[in-house]
């Protein structure tokens, strides 16, 4: 398979995952779109990692999966937080510093 | 793995099969979890696509972050926010209505938008044929990684280790709450017992005559539904067998059995007893 058909891919995902974002209200929800974008940037750099020959991509996208899962648990317990305070997970009920 | 990355010609065929199947089956999930209502329905489908994309790192000569992103996404990550979810409460759904005027068609305009942009450059972009896939790999794909990361990136390395220690504390300090009040003692809650006027613990459910079941509120003396009987958390997932005169409403005084007058509930008409509960409503109140 060429790599280009994986970069196809995980441009489609991306944008998904983009939508997502903008469409849904629902904060856990939103987050689990974020977590597909940055699952497609994964698949994008081991697409790459593999065309150029060597394993730098491959070392980026472990980074990146280091670093979603510490911005989940700090995401999660905000939205914990959120939920303790205003008994809603929904993204339009935190409006308080609204205009 | 291995037969997959080999690279021989039936390899090829199999490995071209394989990457149509999961690309189809992740692009479908991921529109799934754009799509369905419920977030427990959003992060089992987000399972579907990390395992599609799991096997896809495992085609591409990357075991390594294949096993990650199972033991890691999958295992870890999505458990993460199954339990979130359950705590902040499994009926938490997403309303339909757009409270935004225009919102999705914007979203749409803008996904076309950012895809023609990303297809544009990846079609600018010459992509030639990879080279196979175990090139850069010394003896095996993890200890290539392990000489990278404990050498070239060995700096961002250590900079992790200082991220996950700042989100494990910020964790422990968001999701931290300040007890603001003692602990109520068991002398404070028979105060507060005795203070209520209502000493006897709330009446279980079921109508004993015709039913037995918890979803099935008691009935009171006069007749009437017990709200308090059935539990609060069936009220909102609509498994509750009597209509609607049992949904416990917010701002009801709970129905205590002593009290002696108490005003009809609005919601049940009297002589139109909820089905299921005709014989004893209506003796109840030929009673009355």
């Amino acid at each position: 398979m060429s790599p280009v058909h994986y970069v196809a891919l995980a441009v489609i995902l991306f944008v998904i995952g983009g939508v997502g974002v903008l469409v849904r209200r629902n904060a856990i929800v939103i987050f689990m779109c974020i977590e597909l974008m940055l699952n497609a940037c994964n698949l994008a750099f081991v697409a790459f990692a593999r065309l150029h020959g060597n394993l730098d991509g491959q070392v980026i996208a472990f980074f990146v999966m280091v670093v979603a899962a510490a911005e989940v648990v700090v995401g999660l317990a905000i939205l914990m937080a959120i939920y303790r305070a205003r008994r809603s997970a929904s993204v339009d009920d935190a409006n308080l510093l609204k205009y | 793995m291995r037969v997959l990355a080999a690279g021989t010609s039936t390899d090829f065929v199999a490995q071209e099969t394989l990457f149509w199947i999961l690309a189809v089956a992740s692009v479908g999930a991921a529109l799934a979890m754009i799509l369905v209502r419920w977030a427990v329905h959003c992060a089992i489908m987000l399972a579907v696509v990390m395992l599609c994309l799991a096997t896809m790192y495992a085609m591409q000569g990357a075991p390594f972050l294949a096993f990650v992103q199972i033991i890691v996404y999958t295992g870890a990550v999505l458990m993460l926010f199954l339990f979130v979810i359950m705590l902040i409460g499994i009926s938490s759904a997403d309303s339909i209505v757009e409270t935004i005027k225009g919102q999705r068609l914007a979203a749409g305009l803008t996904a076309i938008g950012l895809l023609v942009i990303l297809a544009l450059a990846i079609g600018h972009a010459a992509i030639g044929p990879a080279p196979p896939s175990t090139a850069a790999n010394g003896t095996n794909n993890v200890s290539g990684l392990a000489a990278l990361i404990f050498t070239t990136y060995v700096f961002p390395f250590e900079i992790t280790g200082a991220l996950l220690i700042t989100a494990a504390l910020g964790a422990m300090v968001l999701a931290h709450r300040e007890r603001t009040e003692p602990k109520p003692t068991q002398r404070d809650l028979a105060t507060r017992r005795l203070a209520s006027g209502h000493l006897a613990p709330d009446p279980s459910p079921g109508v004993y005559a015709l039913h037995d079941a918890a979803d099935r509120p008691a009935l009171l003396p006069d007749g009437t539904p017990a709200e308090t009987s059935v539990s609060p958390v069936l009220a909102p997932r609509d498994v509750i067998e009597a209509p609607p005169a049992v949904r416990p409403k917010e701002g009801t005084p709970a129905i205590t059995a002593g009290s002696g007058e108490r005003e009809p509930d609005p919601l049940t008409p009297s002589g139109q007893a909820p089905s299921g509960q005709v014989g004893s409503g209506q003796i109840g109140r030929a009673d009355s």
